[in-house]
């Protein structure tokens, strides 16, 4: 009984570290409608900063209390002047657009804080009063649990009086409600952003140095953080600063029981908890429908079959993959091949997104299933290398039908936040079931038994694949899909069954992605986690939204600009900051994508 | 065949009847390491580990070089991917021509590299990943690895663990293939030693995502004698800041494997536990010459005590240095075969290239924690030599594919 009552204060005490980074996050895209991946970033950032003043304090409490509100401040700061240098410039872009660039930030900001505090992590040594613990049911409990535990329900306490007491807060609900009539009124929307966007970068940097106490500032946070503060913002509901709190308490007070209870399991039960609160109640606890409120950038992606400039350039390219071999040595072939596989990858992802309207944070699921489909037919059956390509996208195919049987239903970053949901869960079979899958060592040992003809293997698959799916969404049923996502009313009216368009449209994006995954198999010769990791995600999202989501040719051209930058600054020092950088200057020069731009030029 | 910039001279130079000079040319050019790891997923481990490695490049080309030709290495950053690694390492052979694949932190990133040399039949030398399959199951020729894997690191610990008589063990350790393994042998070592032990709770945090408070209520909730602890790095910080909050570790015994490292107690400062048994680099106490003259190079150099990477960096090139010596050529089959049996000097004292499964002979200092002047340091150490704590050849053999 005393272990239920100190586990469940213990697990209070993580729900308000959890809470403080989600609340900034789900303040940000209430407002401004931007899908933050910096927000882990200026947590580390809080955390660091919160280390250079706290150190250089007395360590009494009012100190360490001035200190940490110091930091906050500090934060607050970088937040409003990312604001004003970038975001604000792509508000009108297409919806996740923004998302690209704070990926840009996040590599930059990685980059800079190593830069600034070197590689050590940094411990902020505890003075005596935060070493101090009560006796609560016959065990210690420190102290300073304690008070994150009250300090949890104090922010949200004062979040919510600023938001409903405040004039500011006023207008910062109705611009969320309604911006455009905002606008309207005479309200100087560009303030209300950037003061919105300093608050939620000030709560992160307050999460980051509250932190410091527990443990250090060090440079793997700003990754540790971002995914977990997504759950508690989904699974609160997004933009309900009360539903973040309620699902961090949900979260934080079951991974603590969770680690006596399924131990082994500690990776999966948040994100199995999320996916059963969104197939539960799809706009998380205390969240609402809110519909699309930035109508203005949608609805303009028309798709249109190639013209001849475009099938000129296509035509060259192929003529320059086919050439390859004669062109470029081992590394050539090397990115070649990948570039193959991560078009295929993307112009997947591209038919969920774009003709689909289904964003997906977890389109990696499928690519990995395919890789370990092909890879494990081939090490246990001694599947020959057709049969393990041809039964991959099938296996990627079955579990993308099984899985959006559930997800269709939703849509926007709902949806995106179940898929990313499920292919952690996939990640977390891929690494524990080790017997199957041999862990995070990997599948290893699947290697084509002639290279040279593997490349036009992959190239005619990977470009093949693409051609399949450009068919299809240029078919009647591509058509019938499109309308779907621009007009639900009107293409229901028209008989067309919504559902059985979506999940088909699913499946099939998932197959094209397993096939992907299973070439990259045997060009690397390997299958690992990695495959599966939450960042292979966002690698084919950038692609996508790098290219312009608006054509089938920007997947394309995204996949080989991002994998060629990738890989040829990824030999150079800093390159976390070269890419970062020049991430954040195509969003600022090219807010339609490379192929939207080249589009836009005609 | 491809048509690469040095077939083409070759060829020309062939025709043209200036092949000769071309191939004195090779042999005088210098000796290529393509050098592969986690500089940017790890920088902790990987920027001391960088120093260590230049420092025994540094020091090798001043005294003349190898077989007389200057060694040159050519690094690159795989961000912790294994599927980046394997595409540098194919950058490396194939344009960059490297006469061998050296590196690697993480385990699963040690195995793709290993899984591509043998593919490429180009030998890789292993110098950090600590999985036994590196060397044992998934062993081949053409892989030889340098750190004393996650079974020796149980093995070294064991004997002393044992003599602590305690009955009830709980173990935390990340939740990946190095926690997974150490805790495997660890458990099946002490019963063969000490019949009778319990192993009461067994928890498995996220690496890099440990939920602190809960972890050291659960542990404690099982009322052990002795914790056996496979945390480093940030989850090691906030494991033992929770723990001694909340006395967990009073009174109880612990082993705790890597925490004696500098990397990772230093950053413990003045709440590193006293009284844990560990393995780890006690640099501020090591009196041999060996580990002296390496200190004073590397301060002379960078200005900074060395960590456990920087020896491990000095130690991987040292090695490549020797297997190369003792081979007399840098021809990948030739190396294979030639590695087994070279011996040479590290920091800490003669190491041997074992012919038997290709695992170095690399020991580990094991000793008790300490805090010294607010800082947590090793006391009461020794070096356990590899050798010792290996199997018997018998049961290697077992252990390795044919």
């Amino acid at each position: 009984m005393s272990f239920f009552l100190t586990q469940t204060l213990t697990g209070l005490a993580s729900a308000s570290s959890l809470f403080l980074v989600a609340a900034g996050l789900t303040v940000i895209f209430g407002v401004t409608r931007v899908v933050n991946f910096a927000h882990g970033s200026l947590c580390m950032l809080g955390a660091f900063i919160g280390w250079s003043i706290l150190t250089r304090l007395p360590r009494d409490p009012a100190w360490f209390a001035l200190g940490v509100l110091a930091t906050a401040a500090a934060t607050a700061l970088i937040g409003a002047a990312l604001e004003i240098g970038l975001l604000r410039r792509i508000y009108r872009a297409p919806e996740l657009f923004q998302l690209l660039a704070t990926f840009g930030v996040v590599l930059v900001l990685a980059d800079a804080t190593l830069w600034l505090w070197g590689p050590n992590d940094l411990p902020l040594p505890r003075p005596p009063w935060l070493r101090q613990f009560v006796m609560i049911a016959g065990s210690r409990f420190p102290l300073f649990d304690l008070v994150l535990i009250a300090i949890g329900p104090l922010v949200l306490g004062g979040l919510l009086l600023v938001f409903h007491r405040t004039r500011w807060g006023v207008l910062v609900r109705a611009a969320t409600q309604d911006r455009d009539m905002v606008a309207a009124l005479g309200v100087d929307q560009r303030l209300l952003f950037t003061s919105v966007f300093a608050l939620g970068a000030g709560l992160a940097g307050l999460g980051g140095v509250l932190a410091l106490p527990a443990g250090s500032a060090n440079l793997q946070i700003d990754l540790a953080v971002i995914t977990e503060a997504f759950v508690i913002v989904v699974v609160g509901g997004l933009g309900s600063i009360g539903g973040a709190y309620l699902a961090a308490v949900l979260i934080g007070v079951l991974q603590a029981f969770g680690v006596v209870v399924l131990p082994g399991a500690t990776l999966v039960l948040v994100f199995v908890v999320m996916a059963v609160v969104l197939v539960v109640r799809p706009y998380g606890l205390l969240g609402r429908d809110r519909g699309q409120s930035r109508t203005d950038a949608e609805a303009v992606i028309l798709q249109r079959p190639a013209g001849p400039w475009q099938i000129t350039a296509a035509g060259i390219g192929l003529a320059l993959f086919l050439a390859a071999p004669l062109l470029v040595g081992p590394f050539g072939m090397a990115i070649a091949t990948e570039m193959l596989v991560a078009m295929l990858f993307a112009a997947s992802l591209h038919v969920m997104m774009g003709p689909g309207g289904m964003p997906s944070f977890g389109h990696a699921a499928w690519f990995g299933i395919g890789a370990y489909g092909a890879a494990l037919l081939a090490q246990n059956l001694a599947t020959p290398m057709p049969l393990a390509l041809a039964g991959a996208p099938i296996l990627a195919g079955l579990a993308a039908f099984a899985v959006g049987a559930f997800i269709v239903r939703l849509s926007g970053v709902y949806l995106a936040m179940l898929t990313l949901a499920f292919a952690q869960i996939v990640w977390a079979v891929a690494v524990q079931f080790v017997g199957l899958t041999g862990g995070d060592n990997g599948v290893l040992g699947v290697w084509p038994a002639d290279p040279r003809g593997f490349y036009y293997v992959a190239l005619a698959l990977c470009v093949g694949g693409v051609l399949v799916l450009r068919r299809i969404m240029f078919s009647p049923f591509g058509f019938a899909l499109r309308a779907g996502r621009d007009a639900p009313a009107r293409a229901a009216a028209s008989g067309i069954d919504m559902t059985a368009h979506r999940l088909a449209a699913f499946t099939l994006s998932g197959a094209a992605a397993g096939l992907a995954g299973a070439i990259f198999t045997y060009s690397k010769g390997s299958a690992f986690p990695t495959y599966i990791s939450v960042s292979h995600s966002v690698d084919a999202l950038i692609m996508v939204l790098l290219g312009g989501i608006g054509s089938l040719a920007g997947p394309i051209i995204g996949a080989i600009a991002y994998t060629g930058l990738f890989d040829l600054l990824l030999a150079s020092d800093f390159w976390r900051a070269r890419l970062g950088a020049v991430i954040i200057a195509l969003v600022l020069f090219f807010p339609a994508g490379l192929a939207g731009w080249a589009e836009r030029r005609r | 065949m491809t048509l690469s910039r040095r077939t083409l001279l070759t060829a020309t130079a062939g025709f043209t009847g200036l092949a000769a000079p071309a191939i004195s040319r090779a042999q005088t050019a210098a000796i290529r390491i393509g050098e592969i790891n986690s500089y940017t997923a790890v920088p902790s481990f990987t920027l001391p580990y960088r120093n260590g490695w230049t420092l025994a490049v540094e020091q090798i080309n001043a005294s003349g070089g190898v077989l007389g030709r200057k060694l040159e290495v050519l690094s690159r950053d795989d961000a912790g991917k294994p599927q980046d690694a394997i595409r540098l390492a194919g950058e490396l052979i194939g344009d960059q021509k490297v006469d061998l694949l050296a590196g690697s932190y993480l385990s699963n990133v040690g195995l793709a590299i290993s899984d591509f040399a043998l593919q490429n039949k180009t030998l890789f030398v292993g110098g950090e990943p600590l999985t036994d399959a590196l060397v044992w199951q998934k062993g081949h020729r053409y892989c030889y690895r340098l750190r004393a894997s996650t079974y020796m690191q149980a093995r070294m610990l064991i004997d002393d663990a044992a003599k602590f008589g305690a009955k009830r063990w709980v173990t935390v350790s990340p939740n990946y293939e190095y926690g997974q393994s150490l805790v495997k042998w660890f458990k099946i070592l002490l019963a063969q030693r000490q019949p009778g032990v319990e192993f009461v709770a067994e928890l498995w945090p996220a690496l890099g995502n440990i939920d602190a408070g809960a972890t050291v209520a659960a542990l404690e909730q099982a009322k052990p004698d002795a914790i056996f602890n496979g945390t480093f790095g940030p989850d090691l910080t906030k494991f033992v800041r929770a723990g001694n909050t909340r006395g967990l570790f009073e009174g109880r015994k612990v082993v705790s494997v890597l925490t004696g490292e500098p990397e990772y107690l230093e950053p413990l400062g003045d709440e590193a536990p006293a009284g844990w048994l560990v393995t780890g680099y006690p640099v501020d106490s090591v009196t041999d010459a060996a580990n002296l003259g390496f200190i004073a190079a590397y301060k002379a150099r960078f200005n900074e005590l060395p960590k456990l990477g920087s020896v491990v960096g000095h130690a991987m090139i040292a090695g490549i240095a020797a297997g190369i010596a003792k081979t007399g050529s840098v021809e990948t089959e030739a190396m294979a075969d030639g590695f087994g049996g070279a011996k040479f000097a590290t920091p800490f004292g003669p190491v041997t290239w074992r012919a038997l499964d290709h695992q170095a002979t690399f020991g580990a200092f094991i000793g008790r924690t300490a805090l010294k002047n607010g800082r947590g340091t090793m006391v009461d150490w020794r070096y356990i030599d590899g050798a010792d704590a290996l199997p018997s050849d018998e049961e290697v053999k077992k252990l390795r594919p044919a």
